[in-house]
């Protein structure tokens, strides 16, 4: 592995508002420079968002390049990729990481593709580790909806291109006290590349409340919550606990819950202190959703369900009688609290 | 003048079977016999979406997989559906190919059916899920791309108006035909094909194509034109403590609260 080229994070920010995974691939990016000796940086394209770059550099990245125009406020698929490519090139990073959201998802293979180079997706963990008595950047993959891990390498190609499950890594730490060099790089942004896609409008209403990412509480429904005719003792839970509901595929498709809090391959990835999964069996699309979390608490009436391998604490039985007993249980506890 | 309409499909095992996926400690390799294969289940939204418009708009549909010989299967089923031919990439030179080399076998294969007006994919695969050969593909195409699709309106000529879901909200795009889309489960509801569709399956186009048929170089299709690959496979450890708690209704859930009050928890 060369120890010339940079790595860089390819921070993401909606109306400059930063995407949270920037934080996790910059813990992860920070780890694996010192450990390979070479620089951290990040990339950022919008507009007006200097803002943004200011708090990449309080999160530990060294040099910031950015790209500011006001065609590049929202992100756009080719003006994005192209540009992205076009830095890539010049500058050489030997690793860029990209947070697997919906855009970084589309970005990145098109980034990857442009370069004619590896490209591993919703990888949970990175390292250099060896393979064959020689040292590599091991790039950690589920597979078969989380069954098992693959362990991939990209011997040759550079930059390695790697997107990132938001949700899964550690965020770093603020630090105003950090020191970073804001690189302003004049993108040269042309009409052709707005030629074939348009931009007709970008609705994005992230819900009220906590967010299912942030959560140190999340409490789960799944099918089994058919026998208790919806959400309301998720919800009740959720609320004694200071917490946040969250559903399944089925639970979503019975419109218990919102699409968008949805724990699952298609849906979020949580890491809490404390995940409570209640009626949900345990498909391997969703267990690998909640894989972060500190303690995980299953409920379901099935003793052979999956869950319970997935699970530090198990309660075998039927959700009317004990989600009731859980609620009073719980709300004993608080009580003296609030006097 | 019709569409030219192309589905990327792909032959995967049935999801549901996925917990009997195992891993071979010996050899290393993933055991996966005895487990149905099923055409993956967005493959099946974006052959939907392909065969909705060519009924709307007149045209034709050509499904393409690359994959080993049982993939025809998937590509019979995708007949019996509606589509108008079939092609099959199959090849030991194919063998081992990451998402690069995949979307390269699929880009000559293409350069030699000719021009499309309109390629569907499904948006990922439930086996490996990486969402990635869709937008490789377009890149190697040079046509615009658009992932997370849930819906799609036809406007004036060659004008699409396209629906992408984000995180918590969505964007609406405008796009130029010859586009690329990678469709989600909300765009429409696959049909089931008839007892009329399936007999119509024998009078249709199926042929199968190696590396050679489609002018693709050897060094940028399979292993070769892999720029990862694979250097183990392994189970994964939860490592959960999986303490199932035992007792009377009452007592489980006050067992289970002293212990999450014990990890600190709640």
């Amino acid at each position: 592995m060369s120890n010339s080229g940079e790595i860089w994070v390819i921070g993401e920010q909606r109306r400059g508002r930063l995407e949270e995974v920037s934080l996790e691939l910059l813990s992860k990016g920070m780890a694996l420079s010192q450990r390979m000796g070479v620089t951290l940086s990040a990339v950022l394209l919008g507009d007006e968002v200097e803002e943004v770059a200011r708090e990449f550099v309080f999160h530990g990245a060294e040099k910031i390049y950015l790209l500011e125009d006001a065609r590049l406020r929202y992100y756009h698929s080719e003006a994005y990729a192209r540009l992205l490519a076009g830095v890539i090139k010049e500058h050489e990073p030997q690793v860029v990481l990209i947070g697997a959201t919906e855009i970084g998802k589309e970005l990145a293979p098109k980034v990857a593709a442009k370069l004619r180079t590896g490209l591993t997706a919703h990888c949970i963990d990175l390292y250099v580790g060896e393979v064959d008595a020689s040292p590599h950047l091991i790039h950690v993959v589920p597979g078969w909806g989380g069954n098992l891990v693959m362990h991939i390498i990209c011997p040759q190609k550079r930059p390695q291109v790697v997107t990132m499950k938001p949700g899964v890594l550690p965020k770093t730490v603020r630090d105003d006290n950090k020191k970073g060099k804001i690189i302003r790089v004049k993108p040269d942004v042309t009409d052709e590349d707005f030629n074939r896609i348009e931009t007709v409008e970008v609705v994005e209403e992230p819900p009220q409340g906590k967010s299912l990412e942030s959560a140190e509480v999340v409490v789960c429904g799944g099918w089994g919550m058919n026998a208790l005719g919806g959400f309301s003792k998720v919800q009740e839970l959720a609320d004694i606990l200071g917490g946040v509901v969250a559903g399944t595929r089925p639970a979503v498709d019975k419109g218990w819950v919102d699409e968008a809090r949805m724990i699952g391959q298609s849906g979020k990835t949580v890491s809490p202190g404390l995940f409570l999964s209640l009626g949900a069996s345990g498909a391997m699309h969703y267990t690998t959703s909640f894989m972060g979390s500190k303690v995980v608490l299953a409920v379901d009436h099935n003793p052979q369900a999956p869950i319970f391998q997935m699970a530090d604490i198990g309660i075998v039985g039927d959700l009317r009688e004990i989600l009731p007993y859980l609620i009073e249980e719980l709300k004993k506890d608080r009580m003296p609290k609030k006097f | 003048m019709g569409l030219e309409i192309l589905v990327c499909i792909k032959q995967v095992p049935h999801p549901d079977h996925f917990s009997e996926i195992r891993l071979d400690v010996d050899s290393g390799r993933i055991v996966r016999e005895d487990i149905p294969a099923v055409i993956n289940p967005l493959d099946r939204n974006a052959l939907e979406e392909g065969l909705r418009i060519k009924e709307r708009f007149s045209g034709r549909v050509t499904v393409l997989s690359m994959g080993p010989p049982q993939a025809q299967k998937a590509l019979e089923e995708a007949l019996a559906m509606g589509a108008d031919r079939g092609i099959l990439l199959c090849d030991v030179a194919f063998a081992g190919a990451d998402t690069l080399a995949t979307a390269n076998a699929l880009f000559y294969a293409i350069r030699k059916l000719g021009k499309f007006d309109l390629i569907y994919c499904g948006n990922e695969t439930v086996d490996s899920g990486t969402a990635q050969v869709g937008p490789q593909l377009a890149e190697l195409l040079d046509i615009p791309q658009v992932s997370g699709v849930q819906e799609v309106t036809f406007g004036d000529e060659n004008i699409l108006e396209v629906k992408r879901a984000l995180e918590y909200g969505y964007m609406k795009v405008r796009l130029k035909l010859p586009a690329l889309l990678c469709v989600t489960r909300d765009i429409n509801r696959p049909r089931l094909p008839t007892v009329q569709s399936i007999m119509e399956v024998a009078q249709k186009e199926m042929v199968i194509w190696k590396a050679k048929d489609i002018g693709a170089p050897p060094e940028s299709v399979g292993l070769k034109g892999s720029p990862t690959c694979a250097a183990g496979v392994y189970e994964h450890k939860a490592g959960r403590r999986r303490e199932i708690i035992q007792g009377s209704t009452e007592e489980k859930v006050q067992r289970a609260v002293a212990r999450l009050k014990e990890l600190g928890v709640i």
